[in-house]
């Protein structure tokens, strides 16, 4: 396999022989022909269609379902590594959530001039109807997936922080049911952290967070767009895997105050909605009202105490990646610790100098909307045409507010399977959190997603990116 | 469960039903084209008739041909009940209600959808189109076996049981329908060899020619065809098996939720009446209005299911 030594490859390093989180994979894939893996992959992707995993792609015309490439050389992470991470996920994730509270409350941070006003009030994500109210155990971000790079041995950074509405996290339990069920052998070599318990202990998590007046066994169930969203396979499967109703807003209904589901017996309460549609369209009396997927009257229900929504309302503001920019601050000013996970160096085009810096290096820097996600409107200089570039530039020039810019990291790569053999691609890992009143839980393990292309630096999904199996060891 | 996932069940049993019953149709249809040399226009016709697309189909097409005829009931998106269309519903709701289905289920119905598009990708041959109806058959029965194999017997398998015997119902009632003019006694050509292939036909249309001919022992008469298939509950087309699992699962609902509904009243009076009635009656009657009467009724009792549990606002 050829090593590019401008990048960190968590295999091999930069070409210093296999790394030690690798070495027993490695030799077991010694053993193995690349006619047999290849003939693995084949039978992965069919058994990924036959089990229906598989996603739409917003824009395509021909509404079918597709399948997010899977690569079945896993990625490996020591458990010393792992620990680390973790530290650094549950402060951040620990800092997400007064930073929310603070926001809706008091907003001391504002106060104490860490970070400036407008970007609060003026931010879409800011939900006024917020204010002043207490979510059930002050919990905004239930549910967080935290995207992290790597682009050296002890070198990890924050990329952004999902703390609306993460997804993925059925492609985590599914990719390692494949691997599992293509290569039995493997697990009894090398000793893997489980990541099957996460459904239920996002159910654990989700009951704990119940409003306080919950007197029995709280009931849960999962609030999907419908069959046609693109991650309408994974609401399903995490309704089904937690054993809990998968709903739609035209299921519910206020009754009494309360939030109930239409059954074939009536209707019944629920205390927690582990909700996956947006905030503007959850409830066409507060937000939209031409949302056909909300349910009339739910944040009344919310305000007065009758329900949990997880995640809380008006969260996204923390997503914002002109928020995202102030995240060390945010994480020293409410934990009173220096951040343990880095941010990534990141240049506010809202600032006079910082447009100037950026205007002058379009070439060199990744440009994102503060409010975009799933890789949709940004630039990545060093890939980007002449053309491209001016294009861009002149949207930047418009609305300098609406963009922050970043240097374009060298991110890690891990290798995957192709034709030729082993070849490197670049990768990004999103863990996923679960934040009740009782704690933080970090699964070990998470969403690996890989640019497939050669050279490329895109691993979102929605940009033909693939996915590979996790894993975090017991040891080192 | 939700008012909406019980309806998800049913709708998807019905449409998965009802896809094998059109298939099966055509099997019918193709064989008796295979056997007569003169298999036309109306043998195609009562295939269409008893699909339930006459209308649909003449609205396209000027002339029943057997080409055209097995292209828009197998194949044509556009026609709500071809098999095509018929399995893309059947899939979208068991997807709606993916929950609700073992991993087993919900794998060998994305499998029979998966499969089945991919045959019929493009029309297939005169050649092809035996094998094609065989997957069609085989995936069908894969479906039924994960149901009964892997399922819970509790209210999810009620709703998809009532689902499969009301569309059943609906399917032999029909069959019967199309062609009750060659089991009227008054029919002019009794007992020739046209007649003999019709009947047949009907026979095949309902899978049920082995267990005919085995039971009968040869002898084909129009009343023991019909008696057959409306009255003889060992068989599992006919209208009396149907009710009496549509029986069984009411009762099971009953028994789980302990609520009689308008439903169970409908389904009881008109188990009653297969029950009290002979094909004697039928044909003094009139085969024709015993046959649409049932079939009004077999639909009204779906209307109050959707009713008594919810299925809608």
């Amino acid at each position: 396999m050829a090593s590019d030594e401008n990048f960190f490859d968590e295999m091999r390093g930069r070409g210093d022989g296999v790394r030690a989180p690798y070495s027993d994979y490695c030799a077991w894939l010694e053993n193995r022909t690349a006619n047999a893996l290849l003939k693995k992959s084949r039978d992965a992707q069919t058994f990924f269609r036959r089990t229906g995993i598989t996603f739409n792609v917003y824009g395509e015309t021909e509404a079918d379902e597709r399948l997010i490439p899977f690569d079945l050389v896993p990625r490996i992470i020591g458990a010393g590594e792992w620990a680390q991470l973790t530290r650094g996920i549950e402060q951040r994730v620990k800092a997400i959530n007064a930073f929310l509270y603070d926001i809706y409350h008091r907003q001391e941070i504002v106060r104490a001039g860490r970070i400036p006003e407008h970007l609060i009030s003026q931010n879409d994500a800011f939900l006024p109807q917020m204010i002043g109210f207490d979510p059930p155990g002050s919990i905004y971000t239930h549910i967080v997936g935290v995207d992290l790079v790597r682009t050296g041995p002890n070198e990890f950074f924050v990329l952004e922080d999902n703390a609306r509405t993460p997804s993925g996290v059925s492609y985590m339990l599914e990719n390692r049911e494949t691997m599992l069920k293509m290569f039995p052998e493997l697990f009894s070599q090398v000793q893997v952290e489980r990541v099957s318990s996460y459904p239920m202990a996002l159910r654990k998590s989700l009951e704990r967070s119940a409003p306080a007046a919950t007197r029995d066994r709280p009931t849960v169930a999962v609030l999907t767009p419908g069959i046609h969203n693109s991650a309408y396979f994974e609401h399903a499967f995490l309704a089904d895997e937690m054993g809990v109703e998968l709903v739609e807003g035209h299921d519910l209904h206020i009754v009494d105050g309360r939030v109930a589901m239409r059954t074939t017996q009536g209707y019944e309460p629920i205390d927690v909605l582990y909700r996956r549609i947006d905030d503007d369209f959850l409830d066409p009396l507060n937000f939209r009202s031409d949302s056909m997927l909300g349910v009339a009257g739910i944040m009344d229900a919310y305000r007065a105490g009758n329900i949990t929504i997880a995640n809380a309302p008006g969260t996204g503001i923390a997503d914002d990646k002109a928020i995202y920019s102030y995240m060390p601050d945010i994480v020293e000013f409410y934990t009173g610790q220096k951040p343990l996970l880095q941010n990534v160096p990141t240049w506010r085009c809202a600032e006079k100098d910082a447009l100037a810096y950026v205007l002058e290096h379009l070439e060199e820097l990744v440009v994102k909307e503060v409010h975009g996600s799933g890789g949709y409107g940004m630039l990545v200089g060093p890939a980007a045409s002449k053309k491209e570039i001016a294009a861009f530039r002149q949207k930047l020039k418009a609305k300098p507010a609406n963009y922050i810019a970043q240097p374009t990291l060298a991110l890690s790569t891990v290798p995957v399977l192709t034709r030729a053999g082993l070849s490197p691609r670049h990768v990004d890992l999103r863990p996923f959190v679960l934040v009740s009143p009782e704690g933080v839980n970090v699964t070990p393990g998470g969403l690996t997603r890989v640019a497939m292309k050669k050279g490329s630096l895109v691993v979102n999904s929605s940009q033909g990116g693939g996915t590979k199996d996790t894993w975090v060891l017991k040891g080192d | 469960m939700l008012g909406r996932t019980a309806a998800g069940l049913f709708w998807m049993a019905r449409y998965m039903e009802r896809a094998e019953n059109t298939a099966r149709l055509i099997e019918a249809g193709f064989r008796m084209a295979l056997t007569r040399a003169e298999a036309g226009e109306e043998e195609w016709g009562s295939v269409i008739t008893a699909a339930g697309c006459r209308d649909a189909y003449l609205e396209k097409h000027e002339t029943i041909r057997a080409d055209k005829v097995i292209d828009f009931v197998l194949r044509d998106r556009s026609n709500p009940v071809s098999v095509m269309a018929t399995l893309h519903t059947a899939r979208e709701n068991a997807r709606m209600t993916r929950t609700a289905l073992t991993r087993e289920m919900w794998e060998s119905i994305n499998d029979f959808w998966i499969t089945t598009k991919e045959a019929l990708r493009r029309a297939p041959s005169e050649a092809d189109l035996p094998e094609v109806l065989n997957l069609i058959r085989q995936q069908g029965a894969q479906v039924r076996g994960t149901t009964a194999g892997t399922m819970l017997r509790n209210d999810i398998y009620n709703f998809i049981f009532l689902g499969v015997m009301i569309e059943r119902a609906d399917s032999t009632a029909r069959i019967l329908d199309a062609k009750y003019y060659v089991l009227l006694p008054s029919s002019a050509s009794v007992g020739s060899s046209l007649d003999n292939v019709q009947w047949e036909m009907i026979l095949r249309s309902a899978s049920a020619e082995r267990a005919f001919q085995w039971l009968h022992g040869g002898k084909i008469t129009p009343m023991a065809i019909a008696d057959f298939l409306i009255f003889d509950a060992r068989l599992p087309r006919s209208l009396a098996y149907c009710y009496d699992t549509i029986s069984l699962q009411l009762e099971g609902l009953f028994s789980q939720y302990g609520q009689r509904m308008p439903s169970h009243d409908l389904a009881e009076a008109l188990e009653a009446r297969l029950t009290a009635t002979s094909i004697k009656d039928v044909f003094r009657d009139g085969l024709h209005e015993f046959l649409t009467d049932f079939m009004g009724r077999n639909g009204a009792l779906s209307y109050q299911i959707v009713q008594d549990y919810r299925f809608m606002e």
